[in-house]
């Protein structure tokens, strides 16, 4: 066996691994962490198909961010998970009616699935001799920058709209006001007082 | 023999670890001293001797200290998750370790030399809040817990300005490999050709945010002694203790040496007509080292509500707004190649 070759082996069987113990660990905390190495080994094959800009987007977005923030959330929940699963059982007869369906779904679209005429030079790089970051800047931001641009939109507008939703400005919370706090200054917060020995204010 | 260690593969993987054991040894003794370095100039800084007992001057405290931990009992807390528990200080430790791998000590010096190098450093200190977010809700312990959610919060922040400073260099140069970056700050005018000139203001918005990010003075929240005990390390002790303690300090060098590839032109002399080498880096690292810990001694902590606003509410808008900035300065080369670095060619 080659080294790339066992390099992926290694990796496919950490993500396999990862993905399978995030579906099935009681612990929601540990099943976050399953996700991640889920996440980190699929970097890795990523950069074994020798897209390490996309590898590298995806420990930092996903990895790095969204599943801190789901760690972030899942550890301060409190659940217990005996009555959880008990819950769950009851949906169990719905939950594998879903999963035969979904499973027959894609048997039915992969069985007829066939290539196009001249799949394989599609397959080949478009940017020719360009490093890999080039060539995606090259289509995303020249070729695709209408739709990419649509795209951001779309998530720009999806943000305010959660941010409107959520937004309530409670009135019985004490607020820091740091304007007021940063133009504080000694002469004004404090009266020195020169104390005669034996007296006292 | 030189196509042994080139052409088999064995030979392949023996110079490899070779190499690793090259960078990886010089690296943990020079953070022994730095550990003492750092000490001394806070006890400097507050009149105190520091650490004067061990060895001429206190120079091998660093190294008392590291058996002290590693003889210690280990405690692990009744009701703590016990694989989370002691993974969360390897990955503390090993992050940081892993990312030295693609930082280059002088031209060509580099474990490996990629071309997305400044995003593989960046996604591998994004890992770091990990092992704090592990140790903290492992531990079973209110303060740890505290600890680790502040942590989560803070490091999610601090990255995005990171991350959108880094940017602006990556258009000045054209490239993400650090080679490429030190390449272009060579202008032949030394000390005037580098980063910080034409990215001035970012170099101090890097460096406050790199503090956050490593969780330094004075954003050093997750363990805030005053509120939280320690924070995410209450419940550890010996070696696990000491990983945390090693990877945290380590991120801190880390931070230091790209500091001084992204804004101080690396290995480049200052001068012109002085040599460049490896001196120039170690020495920068070291500045930069110097200024952490001054930083340390001098400024008081921070409130977590004036930590949140000032990474979202003002470092943010303004690293957006110079990114902005300099790819306009760069697309239509405005005083030439100083801000189109991409542009000399080379």
């Amino acid at each position: 066996m080659t080294v790339p070759a066992f390099i992926f082996y290694v990796f496919a069987v950490s993500t396999l691994t990862g993905g399978l113990m995030t579906v099935l660990s009681r612990n929601p905390v540990h099943s976050v962490l399953w996700l991640i190495l889920a996440f980190l080994s699929s970097a890795g094959l990523f950069v074994l198909l020798g897209a390490e800009f996309v590898a590298m987007l995806l420990i930092i977005v996903y990895v790095g961010a969204v599943a801190v923030l789901f760690l972030f959330v899942v550890m301060m929940l409190d659940i217990d998970f005996a009555e959880l699963k008990a819950e769950m059982a009851k949906y169990m007869p719905l939950a594998l009616l879903i999963g035969v369906v979904i499973l027959m779904q894609l048997a039915l679209a992969f069985g007829v699935w066939d290539y196009s005429a001249g799949f394989e030079a599609r397959l080949e790089a478009p940017a020719g001799d360009a490093d890999n970051t080039t060539a995606l800047g090259l289509l995303i931001y020249d070729k695709y920058i209408m739709l990419f641009q649509l795209a951001g939109l779309i998530l720009l507008v999806a943000m305010i709209g959660a941010i409107v939703l959520t937004l309530r400005h409670r009135k019985d919370v004490k607020r820091q006001n740091v304007m007021l706090q940063m133009s504080r200054d000694p002469a004004a917060a404090m009266e020195l007082k020169d104390v005669k020995p034996g007296q006292g204010l | 023999m030189y196509e042994f260690f080139t052409t088999t593969n064995t030979g392949i993987v023996l110079t490899v670890l070779g190499q690793c054991l090259l960078v990886l040894i010089p690296l943990l003794l020079a953070l022994a001293f730095l550990m003492y370095a750092d000490r001394k100039v806070w006890a400097a800084v507050q009149m105190r001797k520091g650490p004067n007992v061990v060895g001429p001057f206190g120079l091998l405290q660093s190294f008392a200290d590291f058996l002290k931990y590693i003889v210690k009992e280990v405690v692990v807390p009744a009701g703590a998750d016990r694989a989370v528990y002691f993974i969360a200080p390897l990955l503390a430790f090993v992050l940081p370790v892993i990312a030295w791998s693609v930082i280059p000590f002088n031209d060509g010096w580099v474990l490996s030399d990629i071309n997305v190098a400044i995003l593989f450093v960046f996604a591998v200190s994004s890992l770091e809040v990990y092992g704090i977010i592990m140790g903290g809700w492992a531990s079973n312990s209110k303060y740890p817990f505290l600890g680790s959610l502040r942590s989560a919060a803070q490091m999610i922040s601090y990255e995005v300005s990171l991350g959108l400073i880094i940017i602006g260099v990556i258009i000045s140069t054209g490239s993400m490999n650090f080679g490429a970056i030190v390449a272009a700050q060579d202008t032949g005018y030394g000390i005037l050709g580098w980063y910080w000139l034409p990215h001035f203001p970012m170099v101090f918005l890097f460096f406050i945010s790199c503090l956050a990010e490593t969780n330094r003075p004075p954003f050093d929240l997750p363990e805030a002694e005053s509120e939280l005990v320690a924070g995410y390390q209450v419940e550890y002790s010996s070696t696990p203790f000491l990983l945390f303690m090693i990877g945290e300090l380590m991120a801190v060098v880390l931070m230091c040496a790209l500091i001084s590839l992204l804004f101080l032109g690396g290995w480049l002399s200052p001068l012109p007509f002085l040599p460049d080498g490896v001196l120039w880096m170690v020495l920068k690292m070291a500045a930069c080292f110097f200024i952490f810990a001054m930083v340390k001694a001098i400024t008081p902590r921070f409130r977590y509500d004036q930590l949140m606003r000032i990474g979202w509410k003002i470092f943010l808008p303004l690293s957006l707004a110079w990114v902005v900035f300099v790819a306009f300065m760069a697309k239509f080369e405005v005083f030439g190649t100083f801000w189109a670095r991409y542009a000399m060619g080379g």
